[in-house]
């Protein structure tokens, strides 16, 4: 007899660190597709699983292999049916070999493999670590909601506890021996069957005793109320913080032709990230895009990144859009709202102070953050790296920046400076509620 | 009554299996293998996986270990796509050379199809890796799984010490070659027991330790440069052992620029290469052997009625799946079916010594009609591999039963011309070509380091003879020279030469690329 060995329950993803090696080798090419996927897609698509063609370039294994179109060859194949020596049969157009060569020529176009929610990410956001760590440091905006918490005893009448009224009036009944109405009956059912008997003197001195008695049970019964203004108890409700569960997104870009590919690329994924962000946090979001140039429309995703058009620049005009839009659908005790505007800093003269007034008096009352990206040119990020110095919009933003502990500003060149630059916005903890 | 004593003579009924019908049928079947065919086995020890795990074996070359590399994970990233996709079913089975002999089951597989593969694997592979020449000599199966589990702890011990990029970077070099890293002809050296191996890394670890930088910047004693002359030549070949033609060995021994830990994860690979090699010199055979033997066992069960009818169904149903052969027009065509061309000339033989026609005595003297045929086939079991057997074995009866033709195809010619085809003219020529195709070492390309001039600028020369015309294509032997440099560490050149004429075809060198 052999021996059995039941290795069912062996862990099964044994080649998982091949994987992981192969998915490193061909990194590449990955972050390629799922950069494509991300631009072609939605904002909101990114945060799950991808199919992706299974990358070539760098994942190679080159051999010595014969080149299929010199020398000479025999090939030994079955099922003759009509050949005799000395045929001559035409090669089948594009060369190979007449069916023997086997299926050497995989089309590897049709092979798909599915990277996970976590690679994805990963491979997005170019191995950084993802904003998990960021959570907690975000402020949170409080709505209340009432929740019980016992009883008190003053408060709204339609508040009242029944019950615990009721209880609380028996309770002191008894205490203050307040007559009850069975002992008043059983007195003036004597003093009636006195009344009926032929009248003595023994007869009126005992109905004088009597009726003093009945007298003095019902001012006593009067004095003590059968409910108190003491018994009285209120359901007591705490306002009890919650987190808003709702959150929208506000996405402002200049969409003037100053802003090229690359610009967009660069805001999207700032937009992605942001997004991703609040997916996480909140369970509903929605998003909002903005785009301006000298007028602001609010416009689907599809057009807000590929819609080019022409105009002007002034950015006052998306803010406005944005303040309307807020008083219309988003009530600020129920969504939380965020901004983030991208743009490469240009503005109409004179409409930057226009900005900061939206802001200082409106937007930032409303926002539960503003986070402004400035994307700038990489021979640029040298010379503006760490200088206060900058733009029309850059200058003008600075002056909010200070004022408003919920306003961020960063400079982004590259594709690599998102992340740490959102983890930038992101990590400092303004100690701030909602400052309404 | 009657058929209550059948079925408790029956060895399973139904489709589900467990481990007490798993025995029984297994002890059944080789008493039948020893007694009826005469067959000689290592202990068996079969495992049961699941279909992931068959997956993960497909992925790691169908080792119960391996070391990682990323081209393990493309493959298993392939052969899921294809699996889900329904494109492909998984093999039933899967059978290791060591001893004891590794079988894995299916546990999808029902009791029926478990039989089969037990007939099929653990006695029909089983002999032929015991008894085969090929494998008796170059490979080890004892010591296989101790020394894959010693490459993948060395392996996970350097990506600790040197970095994960270092160590893929050596193994994506040595796994382009690993065809070329085979002794064809000298038998390689035993593996090293594990004493061994420790020895040897203590000694690795010595010479880390005590290597001292100030003897490599002493001056050369002699000034004078000694030339180049043919005897001198001759004299370096001769101690680099020159030409070679394993040149992961070569690499292994000789590279300038490689560490220690480098050259014995070369070897890591080079080892397993070799012992690969003669499963790929001996496919028709191996598969031949192990279907000959399930296809005539289950009968014999059968006929004795231990197998139910319904399982034998099952079991020809599966059995002739996998001996189909389509013909070279259909769309299914996609070479020759080794399973298929394996059994038939099995059966062949079987057919020519107990009923032999007049041609078959004309052409097998030997053993038409001698009624041996077990001994015939233990033999050639043992001492044949596939080009050799069928040089030898394939008769015309079964040459016109397959139909076969032979292409002569020209790559300047727009035509292929029909050489030959099943008649009398043309056996002879179509069994030596179909034997030649099967020759693993004719057909791959035959490349030697030829020499190699360390005095000098130390370029690696290497020689691609070039057999009946056939070069190399152009693409993947600049990447793989590259890689070649790599290992090397200086420039490498590889020179094709003519293997009848002599004359230089072509020249390609690193410093080109």
């Amino acid at each position: 007899m052999p021996i059995f060995i039941d290795r069912r329950l062996n862990p099964k993803d044994k080649s998982l660190g091949n994987r992981q090696r192969f998915l490193r080798r061909a990194r590449e090419e990955l972050k390629r597709s799922i950069r494509d996927k991300v631009q072609a897609g939605g904002i909101a698509e990114l945060d799950r699983e991808h199919a992706v063609p299974i990358p070539r370039k760098g994942t190679g294994e080159p051999t010595f292999g014969d080149d299929k179109e010199s020398g000479r060859r025999q090939h030994i194949l079955p099922g003759n049916r009509t050949f005799s020596s000395g045929d001559l049969i035409p090669k089948p157009g594009g060369g190979g070999g007449y069916g023997s060569a086997p299926g050497s020529a995989e089309s590897d176009d049709n092979f798909r493999f599915v990277l996970s929610r976590e690679e994805v990410l990963d491979l997005f956001f170019e191995d950084l670590e993802l904003p998990d760590l960021v959570k907690l440091n975000l402020k949170q905006v409080l709505s209340f909601k009432p929740r019980r918490a016992g009883f008190a005893a003053s408060g709204a009448p339609t508040n009242i506890n029944v019950g615990r009224t009721m209880r609380n009036s028996h309770g002191r009944r008894i205490a203050l021996r307040r007559p009850k109405q069975a002992e008043l009956d059983a007195i003036a059912r004597q003093i009636a069957e006195l009344e009926a008997k032929p009248a003595s003197a023994l007869v009126r001195e005992r109905l004088a005793t009597l009726r003093e008695a009945l007298d003095r049970l019902e001012r006593r019964r009067k004095r003590i109320a059968y409910v108190d203004p003491v018994d009285i108890r209120f359901n007591r409700f705490d306002p009890q913080p919650v987190p808003n569960v709702n959150a929208v997104m506000f996405c402002l870009m200049d969409v003037s032709g100053s802003m090229g590919e690359r610009e967009k690329d660069l805001a999207k994924r700032f937009f992605v990230l942001l997004h991703l962000f609040l997916t996480r946090r909140y369970e509903r979001t929605d998003i909002v895009f903005i785009r301006h140039t000298h007028e602001a429309k609010e416009v689907d995703e599809h057009t807000f990144f590929y819609h080019t058009e022409s105009g002007g620049t002034v950015v006052s005009t998306a803010l406005e859009e944005m303040h309307r839009i807020i008083e219309q659908r988003y009530p600020v005790a129920e969504w939380n709202i965020y901004a983030a505007q991208a743009s490469d800093g240009d503005n109409f003269a004179g409409d930057s102070e226009r900005c900061i007034e939206l802001l200082d008096r409106k937007l930032m009352r409303l926002c539960q953050y503003f986070a402004y990206v400035e994307i700038i040119d990489e021979r640029e990020s040298h010379i503006f790296g760490a200088t206060e110095n900058g733009t029309s919009l850059w200058r003008a933003y600075n002056a909010v920046d200070g004022k408003w502990p919920n306003f961020q500003m960063r400079r982004i060149a590259a594709p690599a400076d998102i992340y740490t630059v959102f983890r930038q916005l992101f990590a400092r903890q303004p100690d701030l509620r909602k400052s309404a | 009554m009657v058929s209550q004593v059948r079925n408790s003579e029956l060895l399973f009924s139904g489709s589900d299996w467990n481990f007490a019908k798993l025995a029984r049928v297994y002890d059944e079947i080789e008493a039948l293998g020893f007694e009826e065919l005469g067959l000689d086995i290592y202990p068996v020890q079969m495992e049961v996986i699941s279909s992931e795990q068959m997956l993960d074996a497909y992925s790691s070359v169908g080792m119960p270990l391996m070391y990682r590399h990323w081209s393990f994970g493309k493959r298993f990233l392939y052969n899921e796509l294809l699996y889900r996709k329904g494109a492909r079913g998984l093999a039933y089975e899967l059978v290791i050379n060591s001893n004891p002999c590794i079988v894995y089951l299916m546990e999808e597989n029902t009791m029926a199809l478990q039989a089969l593969v037990t007939a099929h694997a653990a006695l029909g592979h089983n002999h032929f890796f015991k008894n085969n020449h090929l494998f008796r000599q170059w490979t080890d199966a004892g010591g296989i799984l101790s020394y894959l589990d010693f490459a993948k702890s060395y392996i996970a011990r350097c990506e600790e010490r040197h970095g994960l990029t270092a160590v893929e970077a050596i193994l994506d070099s040595a796994h382009t070659l690993m065809e070329q890293g085979v002794f064809r002809y000298r038998r390689p050296p035993k593996l090293s027991s594990e004493q061994q191996r420790e020895g040897l890394h203590e000694r690795l670890e010595y010479e880390e330790r005590s290597f001292n930088d100030l003897w490599r910047t002493l001056p050369p004693s002699g000034k004078s440069k000694p030339e180049a002359t043919d005897e001198t030549l001759a004299e370096r070949k001769k101690s680099l052992k020159l030409p070679e033609e394993n040149l992961l060995y070569f690499l292994e021994k000789n590279s300038l620029v490689l560490e220690p830990w480098q050259r014995e994860i070369i070897r890591i690979v080079r080892i397993i290469a070799q012992y690969f090699y003669p499963q790929r010199q001996t496919q028709v055979m191996n598969e031949g052997c192990a279907t000959f033997v399930h296809y005539t066992l289950m009968n014999m069960l059968f006929d004795r009625c231990r197998i139910g009818e319904g399982a034998m169904l099952e079991i020809l149903r599966n059995h002739s799946n996998v001996v189909f052969q389509p013909a070279h027009d259909d769309p299914r065509y996609s070479g020759i079916n080794p399973y298929a061309l394996g059994l038939d000339m099995m059966q062949d033989i079987q057919r020519i010594s107990t009923a032999p026609t007049a041609e078959d005595r004309d052409w097998f003297p030997d053993i038409a009609g001698r009624g041996d045929w077990r001994d015939t086939l233990l033999d050639a079991w043992a001492n044949h591999r596939d080009e050799s057997f069928v040089r030898q074995y394939l008769s015309p009866t079964l040459i016109r039963k397959w139909r076969l033709f032979m292409l002569a195809d020209s790559a300047d010619e727009p035509h292929y011309e029909v050489a030959s085809i099943h008649n009398e003219r043309g056996y002879a020529k179509i069994r030596s070509a179909l034997a030649q195709s099967y020759d693993v070492g004719a057909s791959r390309p035959d490349i030697q380091v030829i020499d190699v001039d360390l005095l000098g600028d130390r370029r690696l020369r290497l020689q691609h003879t070039v057999k009946n015309g056939i070069m190399l294509e152009g693409g993947s032997r600049d990447a793989t020279l590259r890689h070649i440099r790599n290992l090397w560490g200086y420039e490498v050149s590889m020179v094709a030469r003519d293997a009848e004429t002599g004359a230089m075809l072509s020249e390609r060198s690193t410093k080109e690329i």
